[in-house]
């Protein structure tokens, strides 16, 4: 107990960058997630064909593989330097991982979404003359999003506990610095490890919570 | 918009030759099917795209060929039959070790715990449910950690990667198979345990010869979309020095060619195909297991008992 | 019925994978065969070459130890062993000896008994042939760093320099392999760790990189024996007092470490404790 109450500035240090990689790669794989969902419902072949590509390649590949790439690949081939400082560009790095990930994993939500607006409601903007886009943005897509948001809040729940993979390049979130402190503190391992895992429930739950209440608020009354 | 059966009016008949059928009826739903100038717009459309593909794709392999990265005694080690046999595939063997014994050990954890919180007995139920709860929710890298190292100064046991491998993926994939199990049980009819009681059978009775067979079925493709979720974590294991597929790409080839790139890249493809394999067998599961009429229950959807849409986002990777 | 089935398959995997397991970790694969742990992905040292063979100065000295122990080059077996697990296969019998970037501390001398050292080197700097800016360690205070995870070597820097300069110009990796495109592509200016470990990856790349040789630490690489074999751990010294001696233990740093063999010129003292 006292190595949790001795290293708190560290272990809150620690969670502040999960929570900072958790939003900055959520909104990233939302917006992503549903460029791609509309690529994937769009007239074109080829965009649809690009968007399924994409996601079944993202699903089947591990995300430790995927941040590797994004810390050796990018970093090194395409020079992408995002500060100066070595761990704020891993930091960035990895987010670009994690949101490239995750984003195969909404567009598919958001699709399974537009799959549950009736097909009345597409046809009857199209009777009224919308094109693809406007019949997407005004009418199908507000409805797919609310019908989706408790998925979206798994995935969230999902990304929060994916973070920390970010350590397979070094990036000091809260699971990399629990094996640090085990190594610094070796009498406290079951303290240590019930204090991180009481951190991602703390974390955890109440997405779970936000998302279950606000997906029985914004269900589509039908 | 889907191609689901819905009741309710047909999707307008589609009168594009050049769209296959199936995915025709989703697609006229949300757009018209194109006139003359939605063709034209779409052609040019379609042509932009790929100029903006191929530029992206033409930098990169610039950007590769400018750092070396498309020398050919980077890549061509791939091509020598003693790489592969040598480094690469005991790395693989690792991999399909690892996610076979993880995998054997967690299928039953799964249905003891699924079980187990169906029980009637609270002291069952609360346990078992506390377990499942506790091993889904917190992330599975920081179970390996502590297996791998934890262990080791809390007992002076000396863990290996495998076994800190294999005991975090058993925990967190056992708890999720768990709650598939649990779903499958409960999405069949009442009338199902009801009847069984009736005639007489006690409740084990009912759970092994009228509930299990049945539920086993509807689950079947959740089960096995589960495994691929496995088989990607073992992946994991790399980062506390596990020697599997990604380390063989990562470490060992690199060690010998210093071709990190190109080797991630080439264990990439191979983490497809593999997965896709699984994939395959998982559809192929789901389809036979529609066609079965031995079962009262719907399939149960790997996206709702995996935890997330489209096959779950797994915890771990 | 169906139940019944797959459990049984279930079982039958279940026996199946134990009794592999119990086979992989039969001990020393039979008693004529002398079994050596050694790394697998650190060249110069230990590094499994594509044709399945080993190579690097841990391996040339693991087979002058054995054939001064009586094996020929067919009866050695080459085990690959990770740092975590040395101790664990030494105590459990599955290697007769470890020769795998093993520094001899005091810690370690509690599980296991230590022959050697047989090579004293020490966390040293690497950086690009073109860079003369780096000449020692105190030039990293502001130099960009990469290091290995796991590995003592960053953690002194960081204990050395603080935690902002760990957090502006160190990054950890997987590996070295990893921090080598890092350097050449100017992502970061140097590599630090065991001077051996540096020598034996810049050697890949021949004139592209400098290695500073200003060391400032030091590691005693051993070769660890069960703790209460001292009969073995006596033989094993002797026969490294001759390979020093007889001019083996110079070849074999010349052959490994190229360029580099010039920061290894003098054989250490095996210590007797």
């Amino acid at each position: 107990m006292e190595a949790l109450i001795e290293e708190f500035p560290v272990i809150r240090d620690a969670f502040w960058l999960t929570i900072r990689l958790t939003l900055a790669s959520g909104l990233a794989a939302l917006i992503l997630g549903t460029l791609l969902a509309a690529m994937r419902v769009s007239p074109l072949p080829i965009l649809r064909g690009i968007g399924t590509v994409y996601v079944n390649a993202i699903r089947n590949i591990p995300l430790t593989l995927v941040i590797v790439f994004c810390g050796l690949g990018l970093g090194v081939v395409l020079n992408v330097s995002f500060s100066d400082s070595l761990s704020t560009n891993s930091m960035w790095l990895s987010i670009i991982g994690l949101s490239a990930y995750t984003a195969a994993f909404v567009c598919e939500s958001i699709r399974a979404g537009i799959n549950t607006v009736p097909m009345g409601q597409a046809e009857a903007a199209r009777a009224i003359g919308l094109t693809f886009a406007q019949n997407l943005r005004l009418i199908v897509l507000p409805q797919a999003f609310r019908a989706v948001i408790a998925p979206l809040g798994s995935i969230l729940i999902a990304l929060t506990k994916n973070t920390t993979i970010a350590a397979a390049i070094g990036v000091g979130e809260a699971s990399l610095t629990m094996k640090t402190l085990f190594e610094a503190h070796g009498d406290a391992v079951v303290p240590i490890f019930f204090g991180f895992a009481l951190g991602f429930l703390v974390l955890t739950l109440p997405i779970g919570l936000l998302f279950g209440w606000l997906a029985k608020r914004m269900a589509v009354a039908r | 918009m889907t191609a689901a059966p819905a009741p309710g009016p047909a999707p307008a008949p589609v009168k594009n030759r050049h769209r296959p059928v199936a995915t025709a009826d989703r697609a006229t739903v949300l757009y018209d099917a194109p006139g003359p100038r939605a063709r034209a717009r779409n052609a040019v459309y379609t042509v932009l795209t790929v100029l903006i593909v191929a530029f992206a794709l033409y930098v990169m392999v610039a950007k590769l060929g400018e750092k070396n990265q498309l020398d050919a005694d980077l890549w061509t080690p791939f091509l020598r039959a003693d790489v592969w046999a040598n480094l690469i595939l005991p790395g693989l063997v690792n991999t399909l070790s690892a996610a076979v014994v993880a995998a054997v050990i967690a299928v039953p954890f799964g249905f003891v715990f699924g079980i187990a919180r169906l029980s009637d007995h609270a002291w069952i139920r609360v346990p078992a449910g506390a377990v499942v709860e506790f091993f889904r929710a917190i992330p599975l890298l920081i179970m390996i950690f502590t297996v791998m190292f934890g262990a080791s100064l809390l007992f002076g046991l000396t863990v290996t990667p495998f076994s800190a491998v294999v005991v975090g993926l058993v925990l967190y994939n056992g708890s999720v198979l768990a709650e598939i199990v649990r779903a499958g049980i409960l999405s069949l009819p009442r009338g199902q345990s009801e009847a069984a009681l009736a005639i007489g059978l006690r409740k084990g009775q009912v759970m092994r010869m009228v509930l299990l067979p049945q539920a086993v079925t509807a689950m079947m493709p959740a089960i096995v979309a589960q495994l691929v979720v496995l088989l990607k974590d073992t992946a994991l294991g790399f980062i506390v020095a596990f020697e599997d597929l990604l380390n063989a790409g990562a470490r060992v080839l690199p060690s010998n060619f210093s071709n990190i790139i190109p080797s991630v890249i080439v264990i990439a493809v191979i983490y497809i195909i593999i997965n896709l394999a699984v994939g395959a067998v998982a559809t192929w599961l789901e389809r036979r297991s529609r066609r079965s009429r031995r079962t009262a229950a719907t399939p149960v959807a790997p996206s709702e008992a995996a935890g997330g849409p489209g096959g779950g986002v797994p915890a771990g990777d | 019925m169906r139940v019944r089935r797959i459990g049984a398959l279930a079982v039958a995997a279940v026996a199946a994978v134990a009794g592999l397991t119990a086979c992989g970790s039969s001990g020393s694969g039979g008693d004529d065969k002398f079994v050596v742990g050694i790394k697998i992905d650190q060249p110069g040292l230990g590094q499994k070459q594509p044709d399945g063979s080993f190579k690097g100065f841990d391996v040339d000295v693991a087979r002058y130890i054995a054939k001064e122990l009586g094996y020929p080059d067919d009866k050695i077996e080459f085990k690959e062993a990770q740092s975590a697990n040395r101790e664990s296969f030494i105590q459990q019998g599955q290697v007769d000896i470890v020769i795998a970037t093993y520094s001899i501390t005091d810690d370690r001398k509690k599980k296991v008994g230590f022959a050697g050292p047989y090579l004293v080197t020490g966390q040293d700097i690497l950086t690009r042939a073109d860079d003369t800016t780096i000449t020692g360690v105190e030039s990293l205070k502001d130099k960009k760093v990469c290091g290995a995870q796991g590995s003592s070597s960053p953690k002194r820097l960081a204990d050395k320099f603080g935690a902002e300069w760990k957090a502006q110009y160190l990054t950890e990796q997987q590996g070295y392999g990893a921090c080598l495109p890092l350097l050449e592509n100017k992502q970061v200016d140097a590599i630090s760790t065991d001077a051996t470990i540096l020598a034996g990856f810049a050697t890949q790349k021949a004139g592209k990189f400098r290695l500073v040789g200003q060391p400032f630490s030091e590691e005693k690489y051993g070769v660890g024996v069960k703790l209460e074999d001292k009969d073995t751990r006596e033989k094993i010294n002797k026969a490294l007092e001759k390979m020093f001696q007889d001019g083996s233990w110079k070849k074999a740093v010349d052959a490994n470490f190229g360029e580099f063999g010039k920061f290894f010129t003098t054989p250490p003292t095996v210590e007797r404790y």
